[in-house]
């Protein structure tokens, strides 16, 4: 299929960008929205033009690099996708394609599609981990009673990514599905609950100085997230919040 | 804003505020709903709201502050949420994950306080000078007569309707949100949900109907 796209070009992270139409050839059905993108790169490149920058590593929807707005949702069209997952079959020859980098004041640009996402970075550093003892006295994680449901809730907010579909598609540009998740997958856990009221006070305060905005609850987050993580992390957040706040 | 300085806490606060004014609400609808059926009970519980020292030193003066609080706090983050996103998408498909209503609180909110002016022009301030500038004396029969006159304007009407039209889309994100502001999602959310829905649309509609009975019933009080 042969398509049109319309694609945010800036130079660099000073520099001022703007919207670029381009006409990419020989599509297959098969190939993913990043294989497309390679495409559209080689024949850029055949015809002594800049290649499209844009992240990606893993390309099998794990590691949460490929952060584009496609078509005006994040990661595209597909539910329960990262870009890399999204397969050309989903649009029409034909079709006319807008790509642009996820924005966010926290998320600034630093080439045409790709951003920096340090911002979740810190936030994790601020209180993301359990500190755990390691001089030889450790106990078997194994050997804490730990309930089913308990264990199945905090590895559903585990599976978090990290990739910023969630501040990408808020209207508010919130991170709280983000930190909602990293907070919960700890504080359902005994080995995390030692340190909950710290980390959640800790983790609010450098989202807050990121420049994030504030969820207003319109669930876009929940449902734009490739991972499926649920809008409960949220309420969890509030809560640990407000226990760790009285 | 001290203890208002995190966005969790502003998020509880805004719906803490939402659920005394939801509350609030309810309260209103129910006093407004005698006028309809039954009009000496309307006249007794307007009376008693109006000269009682408690409703009127204390809880008339908390419900202002929740009101201001309210869109004072809702203007400020819908200032800091736009300012989150310098640049905006070329294309932002807000329909595709979210509902109208999640997405334009500001906008519902904007035209419920503008009708709150006109409500005040018309009930508030007059019974104001009536009561304490005129200092006139009291008369707990003159209420029904008021309130129905105020609806003979179809124009008057016209604008109640689309305010409660606003107001509904406002409850139907406000009131089921606010519940997962304050932490609370878990098994009996989706009861609470269906609750929260019958609630923002029930009561507008009421307060429709009173609105058009009054005005399609003026020669009969």
């Amino acid at each position: 299929m042969n398509l049109t796209l319309k694609i945010w070009r800036q130079k660099d992270a000073k520099s001022k960008g703007k919207m670029v139409s381009y006409e990419v050839t020989e599509i297959s059905d098969d190939m993913s929205f990043l294989e497309m993108m390679d495409v559209l790169n080689e024949q850029l490149i055949n015809k002594n033009g800049d290649p499209v920058a844009f992240d990606h590593d893993c390309r099998e929807g794990i590691c949460g690099m490929c952060s584009m707005f496609i078509n005006g949702e994040a990661h595209g069209p597909g539910r329960g996708v990262t870009t890399c997952q999204l397969h050309m079959r989903m649009f029409k020859d034909g079709d006319t394609i807008t790509i642009e980098p996820f924005r966010a004041k926290a998320f600034p640009i630093i080439k045409d599609l790709v951003v920096n996402r340090m911002a979740f970075d810190r936030i994790q550093q601020s209180g993301g981990y359990i500190s755990v003892n390691t001089s030889g006295n450790t106990q078997d994680a194994n050997a804490i009673p730990i309930s089913k449901q308990a264990a199945d809730t905090a590895m559903d907010a585990a599976t978090c990514i990290g990739c910023g579909a969630c501040v990408a598609t808020c209207k508010n540009s919130s991170a709280m599905l983000f930190v909602g998740a990293k907070v919960s997958q700890y504080a359902l856990l005994p080995q995390g609950q030692v340190e909950a009221g710290e980390r959640v006070l800790n983790m609010v305060e450098q989202m807050d100085k990121e420049g994030f905005g504030n969820c207003t609850n319109t669930g876009a987050c929940e449902i734009e997230c490739p991972k499926g993580i649920s809008l409960e992390n949220i309420a969890r957040l509030n809560r640990e919040y407000l226990k760790a706040s009285v | 804003m001290g203890i208002l300085s995190s966005s969790i806490a502003r998020k509880v606060a805004m719906a803490l505020s939402g659920f005394f004014l939801v509350f609030f609400l309810g309260q209103h609808f129910v006093i407004n709903l005698t006028s309809v059926i039954a009009p000496d009970t309307f006249n007794s519980w307007s009376h008693f709201m109006g000269t009682n020292g408690l409703v009127q030193g204390l809880l008339q003066p908390v419900l202002i502050f929740g009101v201001v609080f309210h869109f004072v706090m809702g203007i400020a983050l819908e200032i800091k949420n736009t300012k989150a996103r310098k640049i905006k998408y070329t294309l932002y498909k807000g329909s595709a994950n979210a509902s109208w209503a999640s997405r334009n609180m500001i906008v519902s909110g904007l035209v419920i306080l503008a009708f709150l002016g006109l409500h005040f022009y018309d009930f508030w301030i007059p019974e104001m000078i009536h009561k304490y500038i005129e200092t006139n004396p009291e008369d707990p029969t003159r209420y029904l007569a008021e309130t129905v006159h105020k609806f003979e304007s179809p124009v008057r009407v016209g604008i109640y309707i689309v305010a409660f039209v606003l107001l509904c889309l406002h409850l139907w994100h406000g009131f089921s949100s606010s519940f997962q502001s304050v932490g609370l999602n878990n098994v009996y959310t989706k009861a609470l949900h269906v609750f929260t829905k019958v609630y923002a649309v029930a009561i507008p509609l009421g307060f429709v109907f009173i609105a058009l009975y009054h005005h399609f019933n003026q020669l009969d009080h």
